[in-house]
Protein backbone atom coordinates (compact mmCIF):
# COMPACT_ATOMS: atom_id res chain seq x y z
CA UNK A 1 0.00 0.00 0.00
CA UNK A 2 1.39 3.28 -1.03
CA UNK A 3 -0.84 6.48 0.05
CA UNK A 4 0.66 8.54 -3.39
CA UNK A 5 -0.62 11.97 -2.01
CA UNK A 6 1.31 12.23 1.13
CA UNK A 7 5.08 12.36 1.35
CA UNK A 8 7.54 14.48 2.93
CA UNK A 9 10.04 17.00 0.99
CA UNK A 10 13.30 17.59 2.28
CA UNK A 11 14.37 21.31 2.01
CA UNK A 12 18.29 19.56 1.89
CA UNK A 13 18.55 17.39 -1.01
CA UNK A 14 22.01 16.76 -1.66
CA UNK A 15 23.19 17.20 2.12
CA UNK A 16 25.72 14.12 3.32
CA UNK A 17 23.43 12.36 5.53
CA UNK A 18 24.62 8.92 5.97
CA UNK A 19 21.59 6.50 3.92
CA UNK A 20 20.44 3.99 6.79
CA UNK A 21 18.88 0.43 5.47
CA UNK A 22 15.72 -0.56 7.43
CA UNK A 23 12.91 -2.25 6.56
CA UNK A 24 9.04 -1.81 6.79
CA UNK A 25 6.85 -5.41 6.54
CA UNK A 26 9.81 -7.26 5.05
CA UNK A 27 10.59 -5.20 2.31
CA UNK A 28 14.04 -3.06 2.91
CA UNK A 29 14.03 0.88 2.45
CA UNK A 30 16.24 3.45 3.05
CA UNK A 31 16.12 6.56 5.21
CA UNK A 32 18.63 9.16 6.12
CA UNK A 33 20.61 9.59 9.17
CA UNK A 34 18.48 12.00 11.74
CA UNK A 35 15.26 11.12 10.13
CA UNK A 36 12.44 9.86 12.76
CA UNK A 37 10.76 6.17 11.91
CA UNK A 38 7.68 9.35 11.05
CA UNK A 39 9.55 10.63 8.12
CA UNK A 40 10.83 7.16 6.72
CA UNK A 41 7.43 5.43 6.91
CA UNK A 42 5.71 9.19 5.42
CA UNK A 43 8.29 8.62 2.55
CA UNK A 44 7.97 5.43 2.04
CA UNK A 45 4.37 4.63 2.46
CA UNK A 46 2.48 8.10 2.92
CA UNK A 47 1.13 6.82 6.40
CA UNK A 48 1.79 4.87 9.16
CA UNK A 49 -0.65 2.75 10.84
CA UNK A 50 -4.82 1.70 10.46
CA UNK A 51 -6.60 3.12 12.92
CA UNK A 52 -7.68 0.73 15.41
CA UNK A 53 -11.63 1.86 15.39
CA UNK A 54 -12.82 1.91 12.01
CA UNK A 55 -9.54 1.32 9.82
CA UNK A 56 -8.82 4.37 8.39
CA UNK A 57 -5.11 5.16 7.17
CA UNK A 58 -3.18 7.48 10.22
CA UNK A 59 -0.29 9.36 9.17
CA UNK A 60 0.83 11.14 13.04
CA UNK A 61 -0.53 14.72 13.54
CA UNK A 62 1.51 16.84 15.87
CA UNK A 63 4.90 15.60 15.23
CA UNK A 64 5.67 16.24 19.16
CA UNK A 65 4.81 13.31 21.35
CA UNK A 66 1.82 14.94 22.24
CA UNK A 67 -1.32 13.51 20.19
CA UNK A 68 -0.48 9.39 20.33
CA UNK A 69 -1.42 9.38 16.93
CA UNK A 70 2.27 7.27 15.96
CA UNK A 71 2.39 4.44 17.85
CA UNK A 72 3.71 1.94 15.95
CA UNK A 73 5.49 -1.88 16.58
CA UNK A 74 8.90 -3.09 15.72
CA UNK A 75 10.01 -6.82 15.07
CA UNK A 76 10.82 -7.20 18.31
CA UNK A 77 7.65 -6.62 19.85
CA UNK A 78 8.93 -3.05 20.79
CA UNK A 79 5.96 0.22 20.51
CA UNK A 80 7.14 2.83 19.88
CA UNK A 81 6.07 6.30 18.88
CA UNK A 82 7.11 7.04 15.31
CA UNK A 83 7.40 11.12 15.65
CA UNK A 84 9.82 10.54 19.01
CA UNK A 85 12.29 7.81 17.86
CA UNK A 86 15.42 8.16 15.58
CA UNK A 87 15.64 5.64 12.99
CA UNK A 88 18.46 3.02 13.60
CA UNK A 89 20.08 0.64 11.07
CA UNK A 90 18.61 -2.40 10.97
CA UNK A 91 15.28 -1.62 12.40
CA UNK A 92 12.20 -3.80 11.16
CA UNK A 93 8.98 -1.64 11.25
CA UNK A 94 5.89 -4.30 11.08
CA UNK A 95 2.46 -1.97 9.41
CA UNK A 96 -0.60 -3.12 10.14
CA UNK A 97 -1.79 -0.91 6.33
CA UNK A 98 -2.05 -3.93 4.02
CA UNK A 99 -4.43 -5.28 6.27
CA UNK A 100 -7.36 -3.60 4.58
CA UNK A 101 -10.30 -2.42 5.33
CA UNK B 1 11.45 20.34 54.09
CA UNK B 2 13.75 17.76 55.65
CA UNK B 3 16.68 18.37 57.35
CA UNK B 4 17.67 22.63 57.06
CA UNK B 5 21.59 21.59 56.80
CA UNK B 6 20.97 19.17 53.96
CA UNK B 7 20.92 20.37 50.36
CA UNK B 8 17.12 20.51 49.14
CA UNK B 9 16.42 17.94 46.24
CA UNK B 10 15.40 20.03 43.51
CA UNK B 11 13.55 18.70 40.14
CA UNK B 12 12.87 20.47 36.83
CA UNK B 13 10.19 18.62 34.47
CA UNK B 14 10.16 19.90 31.07
CA UNK B 15 13.13 20.85 29.34
CA UNK B 16 12.06 23.98 27.19
CA UNK B 17 13.33 27.76 27.65
CA UNK B 18 11.12 28.15 31.13
CA UNK B 19 13.09 24.42 32.64
CA UNK B 20 16.19 25.72 31.43
CA UNK B 21 16.08 29.12 32.83
CA UNK B 22 15.16 27.47 36.16
CA UNK B 23 17.66 24.94 35.94
CA UNK B 24 20.25 27.28 35.37
CA UNK B 25 19.64 29.58 38.26
CA UNK B 26 19.01 26.66 40.47
CA UNK B 27 22.73 25.43 38.92
CA UNK B 28 23.84 28.74 39.55
CA UNK B 29 22.59 28.35 43.58
CA UNK B 30 24.81 24.97 44.42
CA UNK B 31 21.58 23.13 44.14
CA UNK B 32 22.33 20.75 41.43
CA UNK B 33 18.71 20.11 40.29
CA UNK B 34 17.47 16.99 38.39
CA UNK B 35 16.14 17.89 34.82
CA UNK B 36 13.40 15.77 33.43
CA UNK B 37 13.08 15.86 29.90
CA UNK B 38 11.14 13.84 27.95
CA UNK B 39 13.33 15.27 24.64
CA UNK B 40 16.26 14.10 23.50
CA UNK B 41 17.72 17.74 23.56
CA UNK B 42 17.14 20.85 25.91
CA UNK B 43 15.52 23.91 24.20
CA UNK B 44 11.25 22.40 24.50
CA UNK B 45 9.42 23.21 21.19
CA UNK B 46 10.28 26.41 20.25
CA UNK B 47 13.85 26.14 20.32
CA UNK B 48 14.17 22.83 19.56
CA UNK B 49 17.15 21.47 17.64
CA UNK B 50 17.05 19.16 15.37
CA UNK B 51 19.05 15.46 15.43
CA UNK B 52 22.79 16.52 15.35
CA UNK B 53 22.93 14.89 11.06
CA UNK B 54 20.87 17.39 10.13
CA UNK B 55 22.44 20.63 12.28
CA UNK B 56 24.98 21.57 9.26
CA UNK B 57 21.95 21.65 7.38
CA UNK B 58 19.65 23.99 9.93
CA UNK B 59 21.94 27.01 10.90
CA UNK B 60 20.06 28.89 13.88
CA UNK B 61 19.05 31.60 12.33
CA UNK B 62 17.35 29.30 10.12
CA UNK B 63 16.17 27.15 12.62
CA UNK B 64 14.69 30.45 14.20
CA UNK B 65 14.47 33.51 12.32
CA UNK B 66 14.37 36.58 13.91
CA UNK B 67 14.67 34.43 17.87
CA UNK B 68 18.12 33.03 16.99
CA UNK B 69 20.17 35.00 19.10
CA UNK B 70 17.75 34.68 21.98
CA UNK B 71 17.77 30.75 21.16
CA UNK B 72 21.93 30.73 20.59
CA UNK B 73 21.91 32.77 24.35
CA UNK B 74 19.77 29.92 26.14
CA UNK B 75 21.60 27.12 24.56
CA UNK B 76 24.68 28.71 25.64
CA UNK B 77 24.19 30.05 28.60
CA UNK B 78 22.22 26.23 29.71
CA UNK B 79 26.05 24.59 28.43
CA UNK B 80 27.67 26.89 30.43
CA UNK B 81 26.25 25.16 33.63
CA UNK B 82 25.17 21.79 32.19
CA UNK B 83 27.87 19.74 34.48
CA UNK B 84 26.00 21.36 37.37
CA UNK B 85 22.59 19.91 36.30
CA UNK B 86 21.77 16.77 36.55
CA UNK B 87 20.07 16.11 33.64
CA UNK B 88 17.78 13.46 32.19
CA UNK B 89 17.08 13.70 28.74
CA UNK B 90 14.47 11.26 27.14
CA UNK B 91 12.95 10.77 29.98
CA UNK B 92 9.39 10.71 30.56
CA UNK B 93 8.10 11.90 34.09
CA UNK B 94 4.60 9.80 33.69
CA UNK B 95 3.23 10.11 36.85
CA UNK B 96 3.28 12.27 40.56
CA UNK B 97 2.49 12.43 43.57
CA UNK B 98 2.90 14.11 47.00
CA UNK B 99 4.81 12.09 49.96
CA UNK B 100 3.34 11.77 53.32
CA UNK B 101 5.72 13.78 55.12
CA UNK B 102 6.35 16.51 52.52
CA UNK B 103 8.07 16.59 49.01
CA UNK B 104 7.27 14.91 45.80
CA UNK B 105 7.88 11.20 44.46
CA UNK B 106 8.30 11.17 40.64
CA UNK B 107 7.61 7.99 38.05
CA UNK B 108 9.52 8.23 35.28
CA UNK B 109 10.68 6.24 32.00
CA UNK B 110 13.76 6.36 30.61
CA UNK B 111 15.63 6.95 27.40
CA UNK B 112 16.87 3.03 27.33
CA UNK B 113 12.87 2.21 28.25
CA UNK B 114 13.63 1.34 31.95
CA UNK B 115 11.32 2.62 34.75
CA UNK B 116 12.54 4.98 37.74
CA UNK B 117 11.29 6.39 40.88
CA UNK B 118 12.44 9.90 41.92
CA UNK B 119 12.07 11.71 45.35
CA UNK B 120 12.57 15.31 45.66
CA UNK B 121 11.64 17.83 48.09
CA UNK B 122 10.69 20.89 45.79
CA UNK B 123 9.37 20.50 42.16
CA UNK B 124 8.96 22.83 39.24
CA UNK B 125 6.81 21.58 36.66
CA UNK B 126 7.48 23.43 32.51
CA UNK B 127 5.98 20.56 30.24
CA UNK B 128 4.56 23.62 28.10
CA UNK B 129 2.27 23.32 25.72
CA UNK B 130 0.47 22.02 22.53
CA UNK B 131 -1.55 22.76 19.45
CA UNK B 132 -5.53 23.08 20.13
CA UNK B 133 -7.51 22.17 17.82
CA UNK B 134 -10.92 22.72 16.68
CA UNK B 135 -11.95 19.26 14.61
CA UNK B 136 -13.71 19.49 10.87
CA UNK B 137 -14.57 16.59 9.32
CA UNK B 138 -11.28 15.00 7.26
CA UNK B 139 -8.97 16.59 10.01
CA UNK B 140 -8.02 12.93 10.61
CA UNK B 141 -6.94 12.19 6.89
CA UNK B 142 -3.37 11.57 6.09
CA UNK B 143 -1.28 14.77 4.81
CA UNK B 144 -3.22 17.04 7.68
CA UNK B 145 -0.81 18.34 10.67
CA UNK B 146 -1.16 20.02 13.74
CA UNK B 147 0.59 23.87 12.95
CA UNK B 148 2.68 23.11 15.37
CA UNK B 149 3.67 19.08 13.85
CA UNK B 150 4.20 21.08 10.55
CA UNK B 151 6.89 23.17 11.82
CA UNK B 152 8.15 20.11 14.02
CA UNK B 153 8.75 18.79 10.72
CA UNK B 154 10.65 21.25 9.32
CA UNK B 155 12.87 22.34 12.48
CA UNK B 156 13.09 18.73 13.65
CA UNK B 157 13.43 17.14 10.33
CA UNK B 158 14.53 19.65 7.82
CA UNK B 159 11.28 18.54 5.08
CA UNK B 160 8.43 19.85 4.59
CA UNK B 161 4.95 17.81 4.74
CA UNK B 162 4.10 19.10 1.62
CA UNK B 163 5.02 21.75 -1.14
CA UNK B 164 2.28 23.98 -1.30
CA UNK B 165 0.24 23.27 2.24
CA UNK B 166 -3.08 24.97 3.21
CA UNK B 167 -2.54 26.78 5.97
CA UNK B 168 -5.57 27.20 8.49
CA UNK B 169 -6.71 28.06 11.74
CA UNK B 170 -5.37 31.55 13.66
CA UNK B 171 -2.84 32.57 16.29
CA UNK B 172 0.35 34.02 15.93
CA UNK B 173 2.05 30.13 14.66
CA UNK B 174 -0.39 30.41 11.96
CA UNK B 175 1.67 33.21 9.55
CA UNK B 176 4.82 32.53 11.26
CA UNK B 177 4.60 28.59 9.99
CA UNK B 178 3.17 30.18 6.23
CA UNK B 179 6.20 32.21 6.07
CA UNK B 180 8.94 29.25 7.08
CA UNK B 181 7.37 27.23 4.06
CA UNK B 182 7.60 30.52 1.74
CA UNK B 183 10.99 30.63 2.77
CA UNK B 184 12.40 27.31 3.04
CA UNK B 185 11.03 26.93 -0.95
CA UNK B 186 7.34 25.55 -0.15
CA UNK B 187 4.35 27.73 -1.72
CA UNK B 188 1.54 28.14 0.43
CA UNK B 189 -1.65 27.37 -1.21
CA UNK B 190 -3.49 30.07 1.24
CA UNK B 191 -3.61 31.05 4.74
CA UNK B 192 -6.82 30.65 6.04
CA UNK B 193 -7.05 32.58 9.01
CA UNK B 194 -10.08 32.45 11.12
CA UNK B 195 -9.64 36.16 12.86
CA UNK B 196 -11.20 38.96 11.33
CA UNK B 197 -9.30 41.68 10.61
CA UNK B 198 -11.44 43.71 13.06
CA UNK B 199 -10.38 41.77 15.23
CA UNK B 200 -6.85 42.54 15.46
CA UNK B 201 -7.32 46.18 15.04
CA UNK B 202 -9.46 46.23 18.43
CA UNK B 203 -6.65 44.32 20.18
CA UNK B 204 -4.08 46.54 18.69
CA UNK B 205 -3.41 48.56 21.97
CA UNK B 206 -2.43 45.83 23.71
CA UNK B 207 -0.32 43.87 20.91
CA UNK B 208 1.65 47.28 21.65
CA UNK B 209 2.48 45.96 24.79
CA UNK B 210 5.45 43.86 22.46
CA UNK B 211 5.59 46.54 19.17
CA UNK B 212 8.08 44.45 17.85
CA UNK B 213 6.57 41.55 18.17
CA UNK B 214 3.38 42.75 16.68
CA UNK B 215 4.67 44.09 13.66
CA UNK B 216 6.44 40.64 12.72
CA UNK B 217 3.42 39.31 12.34
CA UNK B 218 1.70 42.02 10.20
CA UNK B 219 5.17 41.74 8.06
CA UNK B 220 4.86 38.08 7.92
CA UNK B 221 1.36 38.52 6.44
CA UNK B 222 1.85 41.15 4.06
CA UNK B 223 5.58 38.99 2.77
CA UNK B 224 3.20 36.46 2.09
CA UNK B 225 0.65 38.44 0.12
CA UNK B 226 3.64 39.79 -1.79
CA UNK B 227 4.55 36.45 -2.84
CA UNK B 228 0.48 35.75 -4.18
CA UNK B 229 -0.24 33.40 -1.52
CA UNK B 230 -3.82 34.38 -0.71
CA UNK B 231 -4.66 35.09 2.85
CA UNK B 232 -8.02 34.55 3.82
CA UNK B 233 -9.17 36.64 6.98
CA UNK B 234 -12.33 36.11 8.70
CA UNK B 235 -13.07 32.52 7.26
CA UNK B 236 -13.23 29.03 8.51
CA UNK B 237 -11.65 25.49 7.00
CA UNK B 238 -15.13 23.47 7.22
CA UNK B 239 -13.69 20.85 5.61
CA UNK B 240 -10.86 19.04 4.75
CA UNK B 241 -11.24 16.20 1.30
CA UNK B 242 -8.34 13.60 0.08
CA UNK B 243 -8.43 14.63 -4.14
CA UNK B 244 -6.95 11.86 -6.04
CA UNK B 245 -3.77 14.32 -7.08
CA UNK B 246 -3.78 15.80 -3.26
CA UNK B 247 -5.79 17.56 -0.22
CA UNK B 248 -9.29 20.20 -0.93
CA UNK B 249 -10.13 22.43 2.01
CA UNK B 250 -13.68 23.48 1.57
CA UNK B 251 -13.86 27.35 3.23
CA UNK B 252 -16.41 29.78 4.23
CA UNK B 253 -16.92 33.55 5.71
CA UNK B 254 -20.08 35.37 6.59
CA UNK B 255 -19.88 36.78 3.12
CA UNK B 256 -18.29 33.95 0.91
CA UNK B 257 -17.08 30.22 0.52
CA UNK B 258 -15.02 28.33 -1.91
CA UNK B 259 -12.14 25.62 -1.72
CA UNK B 260 -8.20 25.83 -1.86
CA UNK B 261 -6.25 22.38 -3.29
CA UNK B 262 -2.97 21.97 -1.95
CA UNK B 263 -0.86 18.75 -1.02
CA UNK B 264 -0.79 18.76 2.98
CA UNK B 265 -2.80 20.90 5.37
CA UNK B 266 -1.81 22.32 8.33
CA UNK B 267 -4.56 23.28 11.56
CA UNK B 268 -4.43 25.06 14.67
CA UNK B 269 -5.93 27.52 16.56
CA UNK B 270 -3.27 28.27 18.69
CA UNK B 271 -1.88 26.45 21.81
CA UNK B 272 -3.03 24.87 24.89
CA UNK B 273 -1.23 23.59 28.53
CA UNK B 274 -0.10 20.48 28.93
CA UNK B 275 -0.53 20.61 32.36
CA UNK B 276 -1.69 17.28 33.58
CA UNK B 277 1.32 16.32 36.07
CA UNK B 278 -0.27 19.52 38.41
CA UNK B 279 -2.99 18.16 38.14
CA UNK B 280 -2.38 14.89 38.78
CA UNK B 281 -1.09 16.65 42.09
CA UNK B 282 -3.93 18.27 43.16
CA UNK B 283 -3.11 21.85 42.27
CA UNK B 284 -6.17 24.00 41.95
CA UNK B 285 -7.28 24.93 38.33
CA UNK B 286 -10.15 27.23 37.16
CA UNK B 287 -11.85 28.29 34.04
CA UNK B 288 -10.02 31.64 32.30
CA UNK B 289 -12.88 32.91 30.49
CA UNK B 290 -10.56 35.40 28.14
CA UNK B 291 -8.76 32.26 26.75
CA UNK B 292 -11.21 29.75 26.99
CA UNK B 293 -9.13 26.81 28.93
CA UNK B 294 -8.56 25.67 32.02
CA UNK B 295 -5.67 26.93 33.97
CA UNK B 296 -3.93 26.06 36.83
CA UNK B 297 -3.88 28.53 39.61
CA UNK B 298 -0.45 30.28 39.98
CA UNK B 299 0.32 33.57 41.92
CA UNK B 300 2.76 35.79 40.10
CA UNK B 301 5.56 34.26 40.74
CA UNK B 302 4.46 30.70 39.56
CA UNK B 303 3.43 29.12 43.44
CA UNK B 304 0.30 26.75 43.08
CA UNK B 305 -2.02 25.69 45.37
CA UNK B 306 0.42 22.75 46.45
CA UNK B 307 3.18 23.75 48.84
CA UNK B 308 6.86 23.20 46.98
CA UNK B 309 5.39 22.85 43.53
CA UNK B 310 5.65 25.80 40.82
CA UNK B 311 4.67 26.33 37.61
CA UNK B 312 6.50 28.02 34.95
CA UNK B 313 6.29 28.94 31.04
CA UNK B 314 3.45 27.56 28.70
CA UNK B 315 2.15 24.98 31.15
CA UNK B 316 0.56 27.49 32.97
CA UNK B 317 -0.98 29.76 30.37
CA UNK B 318 0.41 30.47 26.88
CA UNK B 319 2.65 33.52 27.07
CA UNK B 320 5.33 32.08 24.50
CA UNK B 321 9.24 31.28 24.83
CA UNK B 322 10.64 34.80 25.57
CA UNK B 323 7.98 34.65 28.77
CA UNK B 324 8.69 31.40 29.79
CA UNK B 325 12.68 32.29 30.13
CA UNK B 326 11.55 35.09 32.31
CA UNK B 327 8.76 32.71 34.01
CA UNK B 328 11.52 29.93 34.60
CA UNK B 329 13.81 31.75 36.72
CA UNK B 330 11.09 33.78 38.82
CA UNK B 331 10.00 30.42 40.25
CA UNK B 332 13.27 29.16 40.85
CA UNK B 333 13.68 32.47 42.74
CA UNK B 334 10.77 31.83 44.51
CA UNK B 335 11.83 28.69 45.45
CA UNK B 336 15.16 29.65 46.58
CA UNK B 337 13.18 32.25 48.84
CA UNK B 338 10.83 30.27 50.16
CA UNK B 339 13.38 27.19 51.23
CA UNK B 340 15.06 30.97 52.87
CA UNK B 341 18.19 29.07 50.65
CA UNK B 342 18.81 32.86 48.93
CA UNK B 343 16.49 35.64 47.46
CA UNK B 344 17.13 38.40 45.69
CA UNK B 345 13.96 40.61 45.88
CA UNK B 346 14.64 43.38 42.88
CA UNK B 347 15.26 40.51 40.57
CA UNK B 348 12.22 38.88 41.34
CA UNK B 349 10.24 42.21 40.91
CA UNK B 350 11.80 43.03 37.60
CA UNK B 351 11.08 39.44 36.40
CA UNK B 352 7.25 40.07 37.65
CA UNK B 353 6.90 43.32 35.94
CA UNK B 354 8.24 41.78 32.56
CA UNK B 355 5.51 39.19 32.92
CA UNK B 356 2.85 41.01 33.14
CA UNK B 357 3.94 43.30 29.94
CA UNK B 358 4.19 39.78 28.69
CA UNK B 359 0.49 39.62 30.40
CA UNK B 360 -0.86 42.39 28.13
CA UNK B 361 0.48 40.90 24.91
CA UNK B 362 -1.05 37.59 25.58
CA UNK B 363 -4.32 39.11 26.27
CA UNK B 364 -4.25 40.83 23.19
CA UNK B 365 -3.23 37.60 21.23
CA UNK B 366 -6.38 36.02 22.66
CA UNK B 367 -8.47 39.22 21.26
CA UNK B 368 -7.15 39.19 18.08
CA UNK B 369 -7.31 35.38 17.63
CA UNK B 370 -10.10 34.19 19.84
CA UNK B 371 -10.73 30.43 19.76
CA UNK B 372 -14.03 29.95 17.67
CA UNK B 373 -15.97 28.21 20.55
CA UNK B 374 -19.68 29.40 19.20
CA UNK B 375 -18.11 27.01 15.69
CA UNK B 376 -18.11 23.72 18.43
CA UNK B 377 -22.08 23.63 18.77
CA UNK B 378 -22.50 23.84 15.03
CA UNK B 379 -19.41 20.69 14.16
CA UNK B 380 -21.49 18.67 11.34
CA UNK B 381 -22.04 15.39 13.15
CA UNK B 382 -19.84 13.28 10.68
CA UNK B 383 -16.80 15.48 12.73
CA UNK B 384 -14.50 13.19 14.33
CA UNK B 385 -13.91 14.68 17.85
CA UNK B 386 -11.93 11.95 19.37
CA UNK B 387 -9.34 10.65 16.93
CA UNK B 388 -8.09 8.05 19.31
CA UNK B 389 -11.32 5.92 19.50
CA UNK B 390 -13.18 7.40 16.27
CA UNK B 391 -16.27 8.91 18.11
CA UNK B 392 -17.85 11.51 16.23
CA UNK B 393 -20.23 14.89 17.22
CA UNK B 394 -22.99 12.43 16.35
CA UNK B 395 -22.20 10.07 18.49
CA UNK B 396 -21.51 12.34 21.12
CA UNK B 397 -24.63 14.26 20.99
CA UNK B 398 -26.39 11.00 21.33
CA UNK B 399 -24.64 10.12 24.73
CA UNK B 400 -25.54 13.27 25.91
CA UNK B 401 -29.24 13.38 25.29
CA UNK B 402 -29.33 9.92 26.52
CA UNK B 403 -27.49 10.37 29.45
CA UNK B 404 -27.61 14.31 30.18
CA UNK B 405 -24.10 13.63 31.84
CA UNK B 406 -23.54 16.53 34.92
CA UNK B 407 -20.28 16.93 33.19
CA UNK B 408 -17.23 16.57 30.95
CA UNK B 409 -16.00 13.46 32.69
CA UNK B 410 -19.12 11.07 33.04
CA UNK B 411 -19.59 12.18 29.02
CA UNK B 412 -16.52 10.60 28.64
CA UNK B 413 -17.33 7.29 30.60
CA UNK B 414 -20.30 7.04 28.88
CA UNK B 415 -18.90 8.07 24.97
CA UNK B 416 -15.10 6.31 25.39
CA UNK B 417 -14.30 10.27 23.99
CA UNK B 418 -11.08 10.93 25.68
CA UNK B 419 -10.45 7.50 27.27
CA UNK B 420 -7.80 7.00 24.25
CA UNK B 421 -3.75 6.99 24.20
CA UNK B 422 -3.90 10.94 24.15
CA UNK B 423 -6.37 11.16 26.93
CA UNK B 424 -8.32 13.84 25.68
CA UNK B 425 -5.62 16.14 25.15
CA UNK B 426 -7.16 17.04 21.60
CA UNK B 427 -10.93 16.24 22.42
CA UNK B 428 -11.38 16.97 25.86
CA UNK B 429 -12.46 20.79 24.64
CA UNK B 430 -14.41 20.07 22.13
CA UNK B 431 -16.07 17.16 23.99
CA UNK B 432 -17.02 19.95 26.91
CA UNK B 433 -18.17 22.28 24.33
CA UNK B 434 -20.63 20.16 22.93
CA UNK B 435 -22.03 19.41 26.29
CA UNK B 436 -22.09 23.04 27.42
CA UNK B 437 -24.20 24.10 24.12
CA UNK B 438 -26.23 21.04 24.12
CA UNK B 439 -27.33 21.05 27.93
CA UNK B 440 -26.45 24.89 28.17
CA UNK B 441 -24.56 24.55 30.95
CA UNK B 442 -21.36 26.76 31.80
CA UNK B 443 -18.02 25.65 31.05
CA UNK B 444 -16.97 26.09 34.72
CA UNK B 445 -20.32 23.27 35.61
CA UNK B 446 -19.30 20.82 33.06
CA UNK B 447 -15.50 21.20 33.81
CA UNK B 448 -12.30 19.60 32.26
CA UNK B 449 -11.25 15.97 31.46
CA UNK B 450 -9.30 14.72 34.61
CA UNK B 451 -5.80 13.78 34.14
CA UNK B 452 -4.95 10.12 34.73
CA UNK B 453 -1.28 8.46 35.55
CA UNK B 454 0.41 7.41 33.30
CA UNK B 455 0.09 10.74 31.55
CA UNK B 456 1.36 9.50 28.30
CA UNK B 457 1.46 5.82 27.09
CA UNK B 458 3.98 3.63 28.38
CA UNK B 459 5.32 0.95 25.40
CA UNK B 460 5.86 -1.76 28.05
CA UNK B 461 2.29 -1.72 30.12
CA UNK B 462 0.75 -0.85 26.65
CA UNK B 463 2.38 -4.01 24.69
CA UNK B 464 0.84 -5.98 27.79
CA UNK B 465 -2.42 -4.59 27.83
CA UNK B 466 -2.67 -4.93 23.88
CA UNK B 467 -1.25 -8.35 23.86
CA UNK B 468 -4.00 -9.07 26.12
CA UNK B 469 -6.75 -7.54 24.22
CA UNK B 470 -5.48 -9.59 20.89
CA UNK B 471 -5.22 -13.36 22.48
S1 LIG C 1 2.54 12.51 15.81
FE1 LIG C 1 1.57 13.13 17.67
S2 LIG C 1 2.55 11.87 19.13
FE2 LIG C 1 3.64 11.37 17.32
Amino acid sequence: MQNPCVTFHRINAGSDRALIALSIDGRAVTGLDGDTLLSVLIMHRGALRRAEAGGDLRAGFCGMGACQDCWITLADGRRVRACSTLAEAGMAIVTNLDHGQ
Amino acid sequence: MGNETETPRIAIVGGGPAGMRAAGLLAAAGLRPVLFNEAPEPGGQIYRRPPPPLRTVLSPARLYGPDAVRAMALHSDFEAVADRIDHRSGTLVWNIMKQEHGGFRLLHQDADGGQGAHNCDAVILATGAMDRILPMPGWTLPGVWSMGGAQVMLKGQASLVGRRPVFAGSGPLLYLVAWQYAKEGGRPAAVIDASTFAAKLRAAPMLAARPAVALRGLAMAAALRLRGIPVIEGAHADRIEATDTGMRVHWSSSTSSGQIDGDAVAIGHGLKSEQQLAELLGCRSRHNAESGQWLIETDPEGRTSVAGAYLAGDMAGIRGGHAAEFAGELAAWALLADLKHRDNASRRAVLRRKLSRQDRFRRGLEQAFPFPQHRIASLPDETIVCRCEGISASALRRAITDWQPADVNRLKAMSRCGMGRCQGRLCGQIAAGLLTAQLGRTPGDVGHLRAQAPIKPIPGSQLIVEKGAVE
